[in-house]
């Protein structure tokens, strides 16, 4: 069966669609050999992410094992992740860690 | 024809070796060429005429060299210097005109400092780019014929200097092929040898997390202030680039912000820790994982990469880019299944069966380990066999 969502590191809480997906499947999350099912919410467009936990307002959305930004809603297994519940924490000098450092 | 001038020979690669080309410096180069250095745009004709009729020897295009000024003029010179002492390079012919900032005895003395044969002439003194080019290809052939005697030897792969790049990304690249190439950069380390990573303008939003690898927190300082610089430089140009990542395409193919897209392309870079932050087009002291300043322009920051002394470069690509070097082989990569047929002409190793999961990143990093120590040993690219030999200097100010 081919992968149609890959997961880069073990750590991460996304999964990423390697095809167009659509709400309603169950598809098979491939993290090396170990193998997830993850029931889809929402459509989600080729090279686009979803959740495979439940996320906090706040909580750090991982990718490559690392933090790629912060939700800024609660985010549903199995749902879009994407500009619309995911914020940056760069980019606005405010709240980067950079920006910070620099005074 | 700027074929190689020594066939593949010696024993084949193994795990530990790879047949190269000792230098007199102690290096070893995977081409063993004559390159022809002009030192001023002034000079470019008459050395691509002199490559033309000296087999074996390679011009390097250069469209600057005079009227340039303090670091810019530095950055140059240190390109120059730094592509003629590349390893890949067997002997090298200095031609200037006679009246530029970069004197052509002076640039030919600094690379004979590596022990290679080196020899130089000025157009005004020859009687003009017809009289030079013949002149000059009198004596490059020279050089050449006596470089054709070299014979390739088993190298251990810890002589090896990788340079990493990625151009024209996509949500593949930081799936598939940047991992992929990050395997080999380990996989290189691992054997003893170097890896350089480039691109600062593609640091910006992952530079916290590459600090955090740094070797000493000197070194983690460096690459911080290199990073912001490279931010203040954009915003001194009224840019700002950050507000424009990631790009509308990205977050339409599903980037959502720029630490992701910075991770996807600082990946290339592997894990290994990074042992120091250089100059554009400096060399690294040792062994290991280093980081250049470049732009994320890929054909300036190749040839920084190349002047630095990288002797090959693997080179990862989304959607298919056709970048050479003129002195070092370009091992094409890509994730994107679709990009490896519509630039087949282009693309050495398509590693998208990772996105198919019919792979993983490791197997896929070894194979292109083993094509790396292929190239290597001899073997062509796409990119050498169809002539790709952009070339091209990371100015830093206006030219006066």
């Amino acid at each position: 069966m081919n992968h149609r969502a890959v997961v880069i590191h073990p750590a991460d809480n996304v999964a990423t669609a390697v095809a167009d997906l659509s709400a309603g499947e169950n598809v098979s999350c491939f993290v090396g050999r170990e193998v997830s099912a993850c029931l889809l919410q929402d459509d989600i467009p080729l090279g686009h992410k979803f959740a495979l936990t439940p996320l906090r307002v706040g909580e750090a959305v991982i990718k490559y094992g690392e933090t790629i930004g912060a939700a800024t809603a609660p985010i549903k297994v199995g749902t879009h992740v994407h500009v619309h519940n995911v914020e940056s924490r760069r980019g606005r000098g405010d709240r980067s860690e950079y920006e910070e450092g620099e005074g | 024809m700027n074929k190689n001038s020594a066939a593949p020979g010696g024993s084949p690669p193994t795990a530990e070796t790879f047949p190269g080309y000792q230098r007199p410096d102690g290096r070893v180069g995977v081409r063993n060429y004559v390159a022809v250095i002009p030192t001023s745009v002034c000079a470019a004709v008459a050395a691509a005429k002199i490559a033309a009729l000296a087999e074996g020897c390679v011009a390097l295009p250069n469209q600057h060299g005079c009227c340039q000024v303090g670091a810019d003029f530095e950055q140059t010179r240190r390109t120059l210097i730094g592509l003629g002492q590349n390893p890949n390079v067997g002997a090298a012919l200095v031609i200037g005109l006679g009246c530029e900032n970069i004197e052509a005895a002076d640039l030919a003395a600094a690379i004979a400092r590596s022990g290679k044969k080196t020899d130089c002439l000025l157009i005004q003194d020859c009687g003009g780019t017809l009289s030079a080019a013949a002149e000059g290809a009198r004596r490059a052939a020279l050089l050449a014929r006596d470089l054709s005697a070299l014979r390739r030897e088993p190298c251990p792969v810890s002589s090896l200097v990788l340079g990493v790049e990625c151009g024209g990304s996509d949500f593949t690249s930081g799936l598939a092929s940047n991992p992929a190439a990050g395997f080999v950069s380990d996989l290189l380390i691992q054997a003893g040898g170097t890896s350089i990573l480039a691109e600062t303008t593609e640091f910006i939003g992952a530079e916290h997390l590459m600090a955090r690898r740094a070797a000493t927190p000197a070194v983690a300082q460096k690459l911080l202030d290199l990073v912001r610089e490279c931010e203040l430089r954009s915003l001194a140009q009224q840019v700002d680039l950050r507000g424009s990542q990631p790009t509308p395409g990205n977050i339409a193919g599903g980037i959502t912000t720029i630490e992701e897209k910075s991770l996807g392309c600082v990946y290339k870079g592997g894990t290994a820790p990074i042992e120091n932050v250089l100059a554009y087009a400096e060399a690294p002291a040792g062994k290991g994982l280093y980081i250049m300043d470049s732009p994320g322009q890929d054909v300036d920051s190749v040839t920084g990469l190349v002047a630095g002394g990288a002797t090959v470069v693997v080179f990862t690509t989304g959607r298919g880019t056709p970048t050479g070097t003129p002195l070092a082989p370009v091992v094409k990569i890509t994730g994107n299944a679709e990009t490896a047929v519509k630039m087949r002409d282009n693309i050495d190793i398509d590693v998208s069966a990772v996105i198919r999961g019919e792979r993983s990143i490791a197997a896929c990093g070894r194979a292109l380990f083993a094509e790396m120590l292929l190239t290597a040993g001899g073997r062509l690219t796409k990119a050498e066999s169809l002539g790709h030999r952009e070339f091209g200097i990371y100015k830093i100010a206006p030219t006066f």
